[in-house]
């Protein structure tokens, strides 16, 4: 039998403000344990709630820009269960009236465009973090709690994914759109953007959905496909050996690549889920939802459309220089300061790219800013350096932030553009090789190369190309 | 002249004068609790030394002239307010040696308008309870007849208002803890409007119930505390953000034409007699004195007491959770996790807070969600609606604080329901929000209080105040103190 996967998403993103979601603390990554924390999120008695109006901001954002509605009233509910990671004994989310509902999320894969339904944004608090000890402690746990209550959106969707390359596809893509937004910084392995999976299979053609598994420890895009895909052939088998796919849990197990039960349907913990009744439902006027709309970042996609409209560059270059926003920014900076958008692009997806890579940097690390490849680009158009050249100039602009003018002059590299100078040149090779210029003349075509190379030699290569080839060709035909 | 014998508004016109310091005041009052508070269990803790350095620092705001009405005047508060330093127990095993870092915001506000704080009033555990037997650590009495009850949860807090252990103190009312009790003490207990006084720092029983007010020798005193303590908190999301009204300037002006509402829901069969005939007699008074009496209805009133303990308990097993022995209180050591929270809150709670505990948790439970807290909410609701209603034909609604007055000690511990039933009339104002004010309206020939509770509008505690104001001057109740 022929059998397909119905897979959904629950990602998890961590929001970028500066406080927690429901108390002044801040949400800073890696301090010390438990100096970010306050009564309130240390879950003393007699302390309450009171909710960060930027997460909120940040929570309608990211539903706009996957075109969910945003809910006029949404209520915060307690999940409660008993965990030493969870101050209060329940967490404070949003369960029967989530903040938003109902949007999308356009992916592409090899197979082609496919929209993948969002059923809903809600908004929560984080737990802390355990910490198992070690050597003398390993009959200790401890507890951080300077995660508890930083800001977090849950971002469900519906099973509309039927492979793994579709997962990770609206995950890097639900994740660009998280980051150009500017409220998750998107990084998996810290935990700031999180995902469990819901798996379950079926045969084809069958409407009713399968039984499901809801894999969770898959914070890497890698992670994500290979557990994903283990689990559809693990269902599979089960199926076809006559067994039956249980409702589980199941942790991911990356160095075995495997995914391994942790509890069943019936072990499932009853959040016992009800009103938050510290918190009024949460309003959300039109007015504020339209400033918020109309102050939305471009997103990915369009930006993709819009570098190939508007620059005329090829699809794949529009891919990689939309890839971040500051990426972006940076190419319309140069594209801006030159008016070359295609050299531009070649530049930045060459030599800019492939040096950032090779020294671990980002496009907001890079020690050249536009304005100096404007310069170095005008070089280039002016005659003064040659292409090969201007590549070894940025090298030394990239390892020593000097500007252009500072290492052509430091280093003496200089085009000869002088139509004399060259012509002398030339005149001095023609003399030196007259069987060549006898066989050239003869009909014998390819030999031009030759000369080209010989008066580039003795250039040392800072001839301008273009003034060699056409002097050349007027004292070789001469 | 004894001190400890005057009011609020009485010793505050002295402190003002300087004809006394604030710490000759805090001086004789802690005497007083030193000889009386083994008899009556008032207080859980006193702070004698934090009350008189508190108390020097009053009289040189005193002699300043920068000071307010409770500037050196002795109060306390319910061991449910978080008091910095200070072990705050909830009278509970499981807080037993709890010290809060920070002050409940009531506690913040009494001490910036320079009340001197005397100490934590004794109170049923975690507020659960309507005869502060609850109490983890020993019962508080009532004043008029130490074999009986102070009414509870505020129990602590009448009985040591009543017996002049303080001059005035805060309570919490979560069906009633304040108000019940200042009947059974023959005090003023007010429960403003939800809303009204933040809940920073009152350890929540049932959050969409509790409200902190005052218990008081008499009405002004309720005033003077009330809008001490009142007023709109940042820290407090479900405070609301309405100015406080100059309650104690409100008070004079009368009952002429004011409508007051006669719910005939509580009128009941199985009433005390002297009950019923005392607060009739309150209403002839208030009649006398230009009053309308219109006969209303609460038609749901009858579910009251149902929906009240699914939505507490079903808050308080929630609220509650946090005492996991992990972070703060009790800890019972044990061979894993799960064993020790068993071990710690076993030990750490009393049988009433795991009743409570158990059947809120029961309420929420997937399954049983719907036809428990989901439909308590609805009915909640309704009974939200009839004080609509009511309120549209009349002012302020006029009842009984208690069916009857303080039981003795071990009279209903056995039988909870019985005991549920004592805060009957109690409830509804906690589950519409209302303001309600409980005052003594007689006595039964036993010589033990009775109460009559006036109900308002939601943040018109200003009227149920005046109307309270004209009966206590009219009919010339409240001036007799127990023997003791
Ligand atoms: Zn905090």
């Amino acid at each position: 039998m022929q059998y397909e996967a119905v897979i959904g998403l629950e990602v998890h993103a961590q929001l970028l403000t500066g406080s927690k979601l429901f108390c002044a603390c801040s949400t800073r990554f890696g301090a010390e344990p438990n100096t970010q924390v306050c009564p309130v999120c240390l879950g003393m008695p007699g302390t309450l709630p009171v909710l960060n109006a930027k997460a909120v901001d940040y929570a309608i954002m990211t539903a706009l820009a996957v075109d969910c509605v945003v809910n006029p009233i949404s209520v915060f509910a307690r999940k409660n269960y008993f965990y030493p990671d969870l101050p209060k004994g329940y967490q404070i989310s949003q369960y029967n009236e989530p903040l938003s509902s109902r949007g999308r999320l356009d992916i592409t894969t090899e197979s082609g465009q496919k929209t993948i339904g969002i059923t809903r944004i809600h908004m929560e608090e984080d737990a802390g973090k355990l910490i198992h000890g070690e050597g003398a402690d390993e009959n200790y746990s401890f507890v951080d709690l300077n995660r508890a209550g930083v800001p977090l959106i849950e971002i469900v969707s519906e099973p509309d994914m039927r492979v793994a390359d579709e997962a990770v596809a609206y995950l890097k893509a639900l994740r660009d759109i998280l980051v150009y937004l500017g409220v998750c910084d998107g990084n998996m392995e810290e935990g700031s953007f999180r995902c469990d999976a819901n798996v379950s299979i079926r045969p084809i053609g069958q409407a009713a959905l399968g039984t499901k598994a809801e894999l969770k420890n898959i914070n890497s895009f890698k992670f994500v496909k290979d557990a994903i895909t283990y689990e559809i052939q693990r269902q599979i088998d089960v199926v076809e050996e006559g067994g039956k796919v249980i409702q589980e849990t199941r942790l991911f197990d990356s160095t075995r690549g495997v995914t391994v039960s942790m509890r069943s349907k019936e072990e499932a913990h009853d959040y016992r889920y009800f009103p938050e009744p510290d918190l009024a439902p949460l309003v959300v006027n039109e007015a504020d939802v339209e400033r918020l709309r109309e102050n939305l970042p471009e997103l990915p996609e369009a930006k993709r459309s819009r570098f190939g409209d508007a620059y005329g560059i090829p699809a794949y270059d529009a891919g990689v220089l939309t890839s971040t926003r500051a990426l972006a920014d940076y190419y319309e900076e140069l594209v801006r300061l030159t008016d070359e958008p295609k050299l531009s692009s070649n530049w930045i997806m060459g030599e800019v790219l492939r040096l950032l890579n090779g020294n671990g940097l980002t496009i907001t690390g890079s020690p050249v800013k536009p304005s100096a490849i404007a310069e170095l680009l005008a070089m280039i158009k002016d005659g003064r350096l040659s292409n090969n050249m201007a590549k070894e100039v940025f090298e030394e602009m990239f390892k020593t932030g000097k500007t252009a003018e500072d290492v052509v002059k430091s280093k003496g590299v200089a085009q000869i553009s002088d139509e004399g100078a060259i012509t002398g040149i030339i005149e001095a090779v023609i003399k030196a090789n007259p069987e060549n210029l006898e066989r050239y003349r003869g009909g014998k075509d390819k030999l031009f190369g030759f000369f080209v190379g010989e008066v580039m030699k003795a250039a040392k290569g800072q001839a301008n190309p273009a003034t060699v080839n056409k002097l050349l060709k007027e004292k070789l035909n001469g | 002249m004894d001190l400890t014998s005057l009011t609020v508004h009485e010793l505050s016109g002295l402190l003002q004068k300087r004809e006394v310091s604030s710490v000759e005041a805090a001086q004789a009052y802690l005497n007083r609790i030193a000889s009386l508070n083994a008899r009556l269990g008032a207080y859980i803790t006193v702070t004698a030394d934090e009350a008189i350095e508190a108390a020097k620092e009053a009289d040189k705001r005193l002699l300043s002239g920068a000071s307010s009405p409770l500037t050196g005047v002795p109060v306390s508060v319910k061991d449910i307010f978080c008091t910095a330093g200070v072990k705050t127990t909830c009278a509970s095993k499981i807080l037993e040696r709890f010290i809060p870092v920070y002050d409940a915001a009531v506690v913040a506000r009494l001490k910036d308008a320079g009340a001197v704080i005397l100490g934590k009033n004794n109170m049923d555990e975690f507020a659960m309870g309507s005869s502060t037997e609850n109490s983890a650590f020993f019962p508080a009495r009532n004043p008029w007849d130490l074999q009986r009850v102070p009414g509870g949860s505020s129990g602590g807090s009448a009985s040591a208002v009543a017996a002049d252990l303080s001059a005035a103190s805060v309570g919490t009312d979560t069906g009633g803890s304040i108000r019940q009790p200042a009947s059974c003490c023959g005090v003023v207990g007010l429960k403003p409007t939800y809303g009204r006084v933040s809940r920073y720092g009152m350890i929540a029983f049932a959050s969409s119930l509790d409200q902190a007010g005052p218990i008081t020798k008499d009405v002004t005193d309720a005033a003077i505390m009330l809008k001490a303590i009142a007023g709109f908190d940042p820290l407090d999301s479900t405070s609301v953000d309405l100015s406080v009204p100059d309650f104690p300037c409100l008070l004079s002006g009368g009952v002429k034409g004011l409508r007051l509402g006669i719910p005939k829901e509580y009128f009941i069969e199985g009433m005390d007699s002297q009950v019923s005939a005392s607060v009739n007699d309150a209403l002839d008074c208030l009649k006398k004195e230009g009053a309308l009496i219109v006969p209303i209805t609460l038609p749901h009133t009858e579910y009251a007491v149902s929906v009240y303990y699914l939505l507490a308990t079903a808050e308080a097993s929630s609220n509650l959770a946090r005492f996991d022995g992990v972070k703060y209180g009790l800890r019972v050591g044990a061979a894993n996790l799960i064993d020790m929270y068993k071990k710690s809150r076993a030990a750490g709670f009393g049988a009433e807070v795991k009743r409570r505990i158990m059947l809120g948790t029961y309420a929420l439970s997937a399954g049983y969600y719907d036809a428990y807290y989901k439909k308590a909410s609805e009915v909640r609701a309704l009974i939200k609606r009839d004080f609509d209603e009511a309120f549209k034909v009349c002012d302020v609604i006029a009842t009984p604080t208690c069916p009857t007055p303080a039981f003795k000690l071990g009279e209903k511990t056995q039988d909870p329901l019985t005991m549920y039933l004592s805060d009957i009339f109690t409830i509804s104002c906690n589950l519409a929000g209302i303001p309600g004010i409980s005052m003594p309206c007689g006595f039964t020939k036993g010589k033990l209080p009775i109460g009559l509770q006036l109900l308002g509008r939601p943040f018109d505690e200003a009227t149920i105040l005046r109307a309270a104001y004209t009966f206590e001057r009219t009919a010339g109740i409240g001036k007799e103190k127990p023997a003791l």
